[in-house]
């Protein structure tokens, strides 16, 4: 496992400095350094392949964590800040550093329509209780104002090594910003590159809701900034997930 | 049988507790044909704009059916699909184990209702339906989901179906009785007046996947009286959350 080798070569390497710094003190006759054994370690590494099943909404870069209490979202309640980061403006970070994250990984970039993006995430134990118990993945509908979709708190602590769990996700509305579909509230080139991006202020609903699709401009909401393309319908991404470690 | 029986989860306990969970269910699957089930049941709506009905929820044996896609809605599927009332479903149903408006009214956008529900010898599917308004003639549907024999947790999803038994003109007129147009309520945010009628026509005299309101972004004419930022949904609609104790 090459968390151990790292350890026991980072455990070397102490060993070697230690020994220097006590060669070149004067005043101590010797010095015994004892190494402890180094404790076992666990490493569980979940390989994460997200298709982007839209024709026109790129997804924002990914928010992929793991976790063992709690979830990213819940109908029916208000999204957390962070959530509404992500869904209004599309960066993952304050998602990524929420407290229940036991580790977490960025996507590398916007996953456009059609395309996929391989993510790796990998957490470490020395007690093989405290697993990664759940999954969770999160991105913005870019050409929206505050739709997301993804994985909320997927069991993973029965996945075996090479076992993958494949699945489809629906989309979700922040509930934070109306859908006004204004180019000046959509972040994504829908929006001409200058729409904004995440508003504190909450002038919708307040709670999580499923997405009820944008309505753009050529199927009857005249102000939107969207056209027909933009459209889209559940499901919108394709997700597998394989422990690979 | 019941020695054997209790002699295999004898057995099995010094084994591993997995089989001893494998003998439970097959004592469960036993006593299940002989004894009744004990189910909480859970309906979330999970729409962002779209308010329920009074639910009706049904454990019911296998030649009864509420409702079935591509056949003609019967007249008290039509009371509830156009104007809520599940009056005429429950008295249909005569040996089903029923529970009625669990919400005790409507059932909110993104708000969920628990209930309880013991089934008798035989009731071994369930049942869900409750009308979306505002709409004229949608209802959320499930349709005979076989109810686990082993204790666990079950969720599912499920979606809008259209009735069939009146033109979806998208009017709020009150119209909630049998055959009248229009739609009863809108009990949300944004509903309109004035609207010309999007179809007098219902060709699909079917029971149907719901197509989905059109509204428009004109509350004060159009041709819907429905906002088409608001009124529109997604499939699914509803989320089901079923315990088998």
């Amino acid at each position: 496992m090459i968390s151990i080798n790292k350890k026991l070569a980072l455990t070397a390497l102490v060993t070697v400095m230690l020994s220097a710094c006590g060669g070149s003190s004067s005043d101590s006759e010797e010095m015994v350094v004892v190494v402890p054994a180094p404790d076992p370690m666990f490493t569980y590494t979940y390989q994460v392949i997200v298709t982007n099943l839209t024709y026109a909404q790129p997804m924002s870069p990914v928010a992929l964590v793991l976790h063992n209490e709690g979830q990213l979202w819940s109908v029916g309640e208000m999204a957390s800040v962070a959530l509404e980061n992500l869904a209004e403006s599309g960066d993952n970070s304050a998602v990524l550093a929420e407290s229940i994250v036991l580790s977490g990984q960025g996507g590398a970039g916007l996953i456009l329509p059609g395309m996929s993006e391989m993510v790796d995430v990998s957490y470490t134990v020395s007690d093989e209780n405290n697993a990664p118990t759940m999954l969770s993945l999160a991105t913005m509908l870019v050409n929206t104002n505050d739709a997301f979709t993804g994985i909320n708190a997927l069991a993973i602590n029965n996945l075996a090594v090479g076992e993958s769990i494949s699945l489809t996700t629906s989309s979700y509305d922040s509930g934070t910003e109306k859908n006004s579909e204004l180019m000046t509230t959509i972040p994504g080139p829908a929006g001409g590159g200058t729409g904004e991006g995440f508003n504190a202020e909450r002038n919708d609903i307040d709670k999580v809701a499923m997405h009820s699709g944008v309505v753009s401009a050529d199927d009857g909401l005249m102000v939107s900034a969207l056209t027909q393309a933009h459209r889209f319908d559940n499901p919108t991404l394709a997700v597998m997930v394989t422990r690979t470690e | 049988m019941n020695t054997l029986l209790s002699n295999a989860v004898k057995k099995t306990t010094k084994i591993k507790n997995t089989a001893l969970f494998l003998s439970t269910a097959l004592l469960m699957s036993t006593s299940a044909l002989t004894q009744a089930q004990e189910l909480d049941i859970k309906v979330t709506n999970l729409t962002q704009g779209i308010h329920f009905t009074p639910i009706l929820i049904a454990a019911h044996d296998g030649d009864t059916q509420l409702f079935k896609s591509g056949e003609m809605a019967s007249s008290e599927l039509q009371m509830m699909a156009e104007g809520g009332d599940i009056s005429g479903l429950s008295t249909m149903l005569t040996t089903a184990d029923k529970a009625e408006n669990p919400a005790m009214g409507l059932l909110a956008p993104t708000m969920s209702t628990e209930t309880m529900l013991s089934t008798a010898d035989g009731n071994m599917y369930l049942s869900v339906v409750a009308m979306m308004l505002p709409t004229n003639d949608g209802f959320i549907g499930l349709n005979s989901w076989k109810i686990p024999t082993e204790a666990g947790m079950y969720t599912f999803t499920v979606n809008a179906y259209d009735a069939g038994t009146e033109a979806n003109d998208e009017m709020i007129t009150g119209g909630g009785a049998p055959g009248a147009a229009g739609i009863p309520a809108a009990p949300g945010m944004n509903a309109g007046t004035g609207g010309t009628g999007v179809t007098m026509t219902e060709d699909n005299a079917y029971v149907h996947i719901h197509r989905g309101s059109l509204g428009d972004d004109d509350l004060a004419g159009g041709k819907s009286d429905l906002d088409n930022t608001v009124h529109r949904w997604l499939n699914p609609v509803a989320r089901i959350t079923v315990t088998v104790k």
